[in-house]
């Protein structure tokens, strides 16, 4: 009998597998955002201790969590998609002008930005999925066509005095348990905006459709070897056609989140938020080659990018630069330790 | 060695006319002829050149070509370092932009004395230029290293070097912005005393020369193009891939501090975040235009070269015709995707066939 195949009491063989690449790259993730968490509580505490900033982690970085998400997705089958920043600047802008100056309501803000982000979808997988074209090169001009169009919608920031949307906006969910007792001694209950909700539900429902679906599946499998994907009868194109939809679709929904959050159309919105997705993504376990990732992983790549954030200010650096130096070493740190996992797996195997 | 290989393999009885529209240079050349036909058409103004003085009292040329040729010279210079780097590692450098602010910042910091404001030179010129350019070298083994040793996907690699870059550069100066008010400074990037023509333009013939002659009398481009096409096999052939991917990487740092020199001494000042927006976008573009594939391999500098000023051009016929430069990106961004669809291998695919129908159709018949 080979070694490395164990036969339990009933007879059957038990294979030894190893972790596949993406569960171990999540587990690295995990464990890296909880010691980085818990060291924060320890060492620095203050700040830390209280729930409510961990929750406005999230309330700050619901959208930035859609848009890693789909990232992720696109990531997964081999693509990239860098025009997600700007969809989302654009669909703010749009969104802010139809509330303010076109008597929108909140409807019609959910449809400008799912209606955008499939037009983006569509355009961006038909040309990637169909004619071939390098998804970089497609999202490239995708991003510098949304920055046009939105200082074509409007070059001034537009401030939204909706009563209706307002009412959405302000509206928190309060978390029980988690409260805390001010100075004065009364009870603030902890709570997160509508949007942390949204965001939450968008990552089960991808990690569901990537772990048991079908499709999900066949991400995996075209991310790993479009190739053997086509000789396993998966439709390659549909499969990449789909995945960049999805994208554009969760940019839009950032898009609308991002809005919900600041309530403002500004040309400034979202900027190198598709940098930051996609740091999130790689933090959290996705590569870049395809194949391999999580959104599981990807959500706490937000956590963990945004927790060294306020460690990096909480410690007195406070300078903008420090911020964005912290993250690229962060990202740097990440990139090296999975390459050097993934080199030694690889020649070990 | 030879040059690179432009034409695809002769098929017998291929028209001139097919050979032609095959040919790697097709595209960027009939971008050029249509942006040359489209502002003859509408206003051959447009063309004119003509001599005036300059804020010093120094005649110089002027007029929309010269501004063109001027204004791409940065572009120019970055394509040529990304095409090699492109070649040999199948993925884009998209730091330079930034790498571009550090170097400017380091050359600024150094001639300002680490003064806010300085009126003569605090070091030797040519002395700040070397060590921008060794600075910027630096940086660039950083991401060559990442993506040649730790196996990091290029676009991945140069992103930490993207995130970081510009913070960098405001921390080189303390978050100052040196201005240095030494004319000698802005001699590369305006005009040296008594020659109409702009420096940069100079500049970039200068390092298109270079390149000729070491594409045409090294190895450079065959070793570049080997570990582009098949890494291993060209391991097996002795050569060391890693080694030469990191080459390419720092000679594209050498190719951003000089572009990042020129744009510093244009303005004499530096304004970290808004320095070279984008351009890591351009260059890629130029690159992509100029007939290369993105996923490395065989590669045509020169398409590249002429991919940037392709993109000059249209960024300049824009403004002429009164595009706010805010909403420039939109249009630029529809051109692209019209040239790119139009050089898919699957449209051409069909174009073919559908030129080629009519001339069955007629052989049938007979």
């Amino acid at each position: 009998m080979p070694k490395g195949i164990a036969v339990d009491k009933q007879g059957r063989i038990k294979e030894r597998t190893a972790m596949s690449d993406t569960n171990l790259l999540l587990t690295i993730t995990i464990v890296v955002f909880f010691v980085l968490y818990l060291s924060a509580i320890f060492f620095l505490g203050g700040g830390f201790t209280k729930p409510q900033n961990f929750l406005n982690i999230l309330n700050n970085n619901a959208s930035l969590i859609v848009l890693a998400c789909g990232m992720s997705l696109v990531m997964i089958t081999g693509g990239i998609d860098i025009s997600v920043g700007a969809v989302t600047c654009l669909v703010c802008m749009t969104s802010a002008v139809n509330l303010e100056q076109q008597g929108g309501s909140i409807l019609t803000v959910i449809l400008i930005g799912l209606g955008i982000g499939l037009a983006f979808g569509v355009v961006q997988g038909f040309l990637v999925a169909h004619l071939g074209i390098q998804p970089f090169i497609i999202s490239l001009a995708g991003m510098f066509f949304a920055k046009g169009m939105t200082t074509i919608v409007s070059k001034e920031p537009v401030r939204v005095t909706n009563e209706g949307f307002l009412a959405v906006k302000e509206t928190r969910i309060i978390v029980p348990g988690l409260g805390s007792t001010n100075k004065l001694g009364q009870y603030v209950p902890a709570y997160v905006e509508v949007g942390v909700v949204i965001a939450l539900l968008v990552v089960a429902l991808l990690f569901c459709l990537l772990r048991w679906t079908k499709l999900g599946r066949s991400f995996y499998a075209v991310g790993g070897s479009s190739q053997s994907a086509n000789m396993l009868g998966i439709n390659v194109r549909r499969t990449r056609f789909l995945a960049h939809v999805l994208c554009s679709l969760l940019a839009g929904l950032g898009g609308i989140l991002y809005f919900l959050h600041v309530g403002s159309g500004d040309v400034a919105n979202g900027a190198g938020d598709e940098m930051n997705a996609i740091a999130s993504s790689i933090i959290g376990g996705t590569l870049l080659t395809g194949g391999v990732g999580n959104v599981i992983g990807t959500f706490f790549g937000v956590l963990s990018l945004n927790t060294i954030k306020r460690i990096v200010s909480s410690l007195g650096f406070d300078e903008a630069w420090w911020s964005n130096i912290t993250v690229a070493a962060m990202l740097c740190l990440f990139l090296v330790v999975q390459s050097v996992v993934l080199l030694r797996r690889n020649k070990s195997k | 060695m030879t040059a690179p290989v432009k034409t695809p393999n002769k098929r017998p009885g291929e028209s001139l006319l097919r050979r032609f529209t095959r040919h790697q240079l097709f595209i960027p050349l009939a971008a050029l002829a249509l942006l040359i036909l489209f502002n003859l058409i509408a206003d051959p103004s447009f063309f004119a050149v003509s001599m005036k003085e300059n804020s010093l009292g120094n005649p110089v040329l002027s007029g929309n070509i010269i501004s063109v040729l001027d204004n791409a010279s940065e572009l120019v210079i970055l394509a040529i370092g990304m095409t090699l780097v492109t070649a040999s590692s199948g993925g884009q450098d998209i730091s330079v932009g930034a790498a571009m602010a550090i170097a400017g910042s380091v050359i600024l910091r150094l001639v300002c004395g680490g003064q806010a404001a300085a009126d003569t030179l605090q070091t030797p010129l040519l002395l700040a230029v070397l060590a921008g350019i060794l600075v910027s070298m630096i940086f660039g083994a950083f991401n060559g290293a990442l993506v040649a040793y730790f196996k990091i996907q290029p676009m991945v690699a140069t992103l930490i070097l993207f995130t970081a870059g510009r913070s960098i550069a405001a921390w080189i100066n303390n978050n100052q912005l040196p201005i240095i008010n030494d004319i000698v400074f802005k001699y590369a990037g305006t005009f040296l005393p008594g020659i109409p023509v702009p420096t940069p333009i100079f500049i970039t013939a200068f390092i298109v020369l270079l390149f000729w002659l070491a594409l045409k009398f090294t190895n450079l481009g065959l070793y570049t193009q080997s570990v582009g096409i098949n890494a291993s096999s060209s391991r097996l052939n002795g050569l060391d891939p890693k080694l030469i991917k990191l080459l390419t990487y720092v000679i594209l740092g050498v190719c951003v501090a000089v572009a990042g020199f020129i744009r510093v001494s244009r303005s004499g000042s530096i304004n970290y975040s808004r320095i070279a927006e984008n351009i890591e976008m351009d260059a890629i573009l130029a690159v992509a235009l100029g007939g290369n594939a993105l996923s490395g391999g065989k590669f045509n500098i020169y398409g590249s070269i002429l991919g940037a000023y392709v993109i000059q051009f249209l960024t300049t016929t824009l403004y002429k015709y009164e595009v706010p430069s805010t909403a420039l990106p939109a249009y630029k961004a529809v051109v692209v995707i019209l040239l790119v669809v139009l050089s898919a291998p699957v449209v051409q695919e069909k174009l073919s066939s559908v030129r080629k129908s009519p001339a069955k159709a007629a052989k049938e018949v007979s």
